[in-house]
């Protein structure tokens, strides 16, 4: 089948989602975080590879943590960076995304970094790149709708290696609204591609989707029952907006059954990490003890965050 | 000069004796206390057996030159990545760059380029075990046992042997 990310030698040319890259691709990719991360604690915190290049972060949804991190590594790369403003552009002019996309290009954008409300919407960008015969401009997404968000995933895999080191012997958990959740998606895809062999969901019925049985995944609705023994534990955020649709009684309710306390917390294994791609609602899903405690490694991935974002430009604007 | 006699795979001399040799060339200079710093991979094997045989205290610097490589554009960046770690202050210290053979120059260029990210060094010298001809930059080394003429297509390769040991092999593109 046609894999729109890889070029004809197989190689990462755009990242669009975690699904159908195989696991010589994930493992460059932290590998190539690694060597990044030795960057950041420079003097000089630059390298030249993307000297010359301009990115262009294309951000069609509010996010202030993943712009700024893109941002950040983007020049550290040595890379030209420019933010669009996405409702003060053309498109709330009522230009299309393509058009939008045509025009950057012929400023000479070299790598677009997208987020956007739409699942598949950097599909479009990479597919019409490729339909004009630019294979030279490159496309990451930085999260579109419900479907992806792959350099959180590769993040998260990138700090569980940190602390576990190896992935074939683990049991991680995702909890909360999975349902909503991009990140869900492209852990648990990075998860199962890694050879995680036990990865379990966890969550009230209205918010897992069906057949997460067919990923591999075990589901549980009870987080006592969920939580025995897993080395990772990877809480999700909860969308205030998700309270509106009925899907869930109340704030407080939620806390009582899915936040994590610290006495949920010590039904994991003892060396178990805990990890929030964050923004955190303290007191909603997780207990201020567990996040600001000693097995919480929330903020330490914000930090590899930006080494796995350089391996990921560099490594797509290569091929 | 009279052209050296081309390379075969029956003729390649004892690497770890070069290293002893290479030593030697080194010892004489000492009294600026230099640090090491070896070029992944076979630099970075030869500035181990320098630090032994030259009983140096320090640890050795490893620096792999992917993130300032000049074929980025072309070739994209390689697929193994190591980290580079610099045990020391580069600032004002003189610098011996350790690397297995000297060709074009491009590595020596994109190695100098990274070390002055850490600082400012007094000083860099050059060590190779063998120099072939080719160079693409002005690079000369500063101390070298080994002057080597190769066929075009050729290249010498150091290798680390199940043993430990340090060994040349020659391969055909």
């Amino acid at each position: 089948m046609h894999n729109p990310q890889l070029n004809k030698d197989g190689e990462l040319t755009h990242l669009l989602s975690i699904e159908g890259l195989p696991q010589r691709i994930l493992t460059q990719i932290l590998d190539t975080a690694e060597s990044f991360m030795e960057v950041s604690a420079r003097d000089v915190k630059k390298v030249p590879l993307l000297r010359g290049k301009s990115v262009f972060n294309l951000f069609f949804e509010n996010s202030t943590r993943t712009r700024t991190t893109f941002e950040i590594a983007a020049k550290r790369l040595s890379a030209d960076v420019i933010n669009l403003d996405i409702n003060k552009s053309s498109a709330s002019k009522g230009e299309t995304l393509l058009d939008t996309i045509d025009n950057l290009v012929a400023m000479h954008a070299n790598l677009f970094v997208v987020r956007h409300a739409s699942s598949g919407a950097p599909y479009l960008i990479a597919e019409h790149l490729q339909r004009i015969g630019r294979d030279d401009v490159h496309v990451v997404n930085a999260g579109d709708g419900r479907h992806a968000h792959p350099t959180q995933g590769l993040l998260d895999m990138y700090t569980i290696r940190h602390y576990k080191k190896d992935f074939t012997q683990l049991r991680v958990a995702i909890v909360g609204d999975i349902l909503h959740s991009r990140v869900a998606r492209s852990d648990i895809h990075a998860l199962t591609t890694l050879g995680v062999p036990e990865v379990r969901a966890i969550g009230p019925e209205t918010l897992l989707p069906k057949h997460l049985d067919k990923l591999g995944v075990h589901v549980f609705h009870d987080m006592n029952e969920g939580l025995k023994d897993v080395d990772v534990i990877i809480m999700l955020r909860l969308q205030n907006e998700r309270m509106n649709g009925a899907l869930l009684p109340s704030a407080g309710e939620y806390f009582r059954h899915y936040g994590l306390t610290p006495q949920k917390l010590a039904l994991a294994r003892p060396d178990a990490i805990v990890m929030h791609p964050g923004p955190m609602n303290r007191g909603v899903e997780i207990h201020s003890a567990v996040a600001d405690g000693s097995q919480a490694v929330i903020l330490p991935q914000v930090t590899f965050g930006i080494a796995v974002r350089m391996a990921v430009m560099s490594i797509v604007a290569g091929n | 000069m009279s052209p050296l006699p081309h390379l075969n795979t029956d003729s390649l001399p004892d690497a770890e004796a070069q290293c002893r040799q290479l030593a030697d060339l080194i010892r004489p200079h000492l009294h600026h206390q230099p640090a090491l710093v070896g070029i992944f991979s076979g630099g970075a094997w030869i500035a181990e057996r320098l630090k032994e045989l030259l009983d140096l205290p320090e640890d050795i610097g490893l620096i792999d030159v992917s993130f300032y490589r000049d074929d980025f554009a072309e070739k994209g960046l390689h697929p193994q990545v190591k980290p580079t770690v610099i045990p020391f202050d580069v600032e004002d210290r003189h610098i011996i760059l350790v690397d297995d053979v000297l060709y074009t120059g491009r590595t020596t260029r994109a190695a100098i380029n990274e070390l002055f990210d850490y600082g400012r060094p007094a000083s860099i010298e050059l060590a190779v075990l063998a120099d072939r001809a080719g160079r693409e930059l002005p690079v000369a080394p500063t101390y070298c046992v080994w002057d080597v003429a190769l066929r075009d297509g050729d290249s010498l390769v150091l290798a680390k042997q199940d043993d430990g040991q340090l060994a040349w092999r020659l391969e055909n593109a």
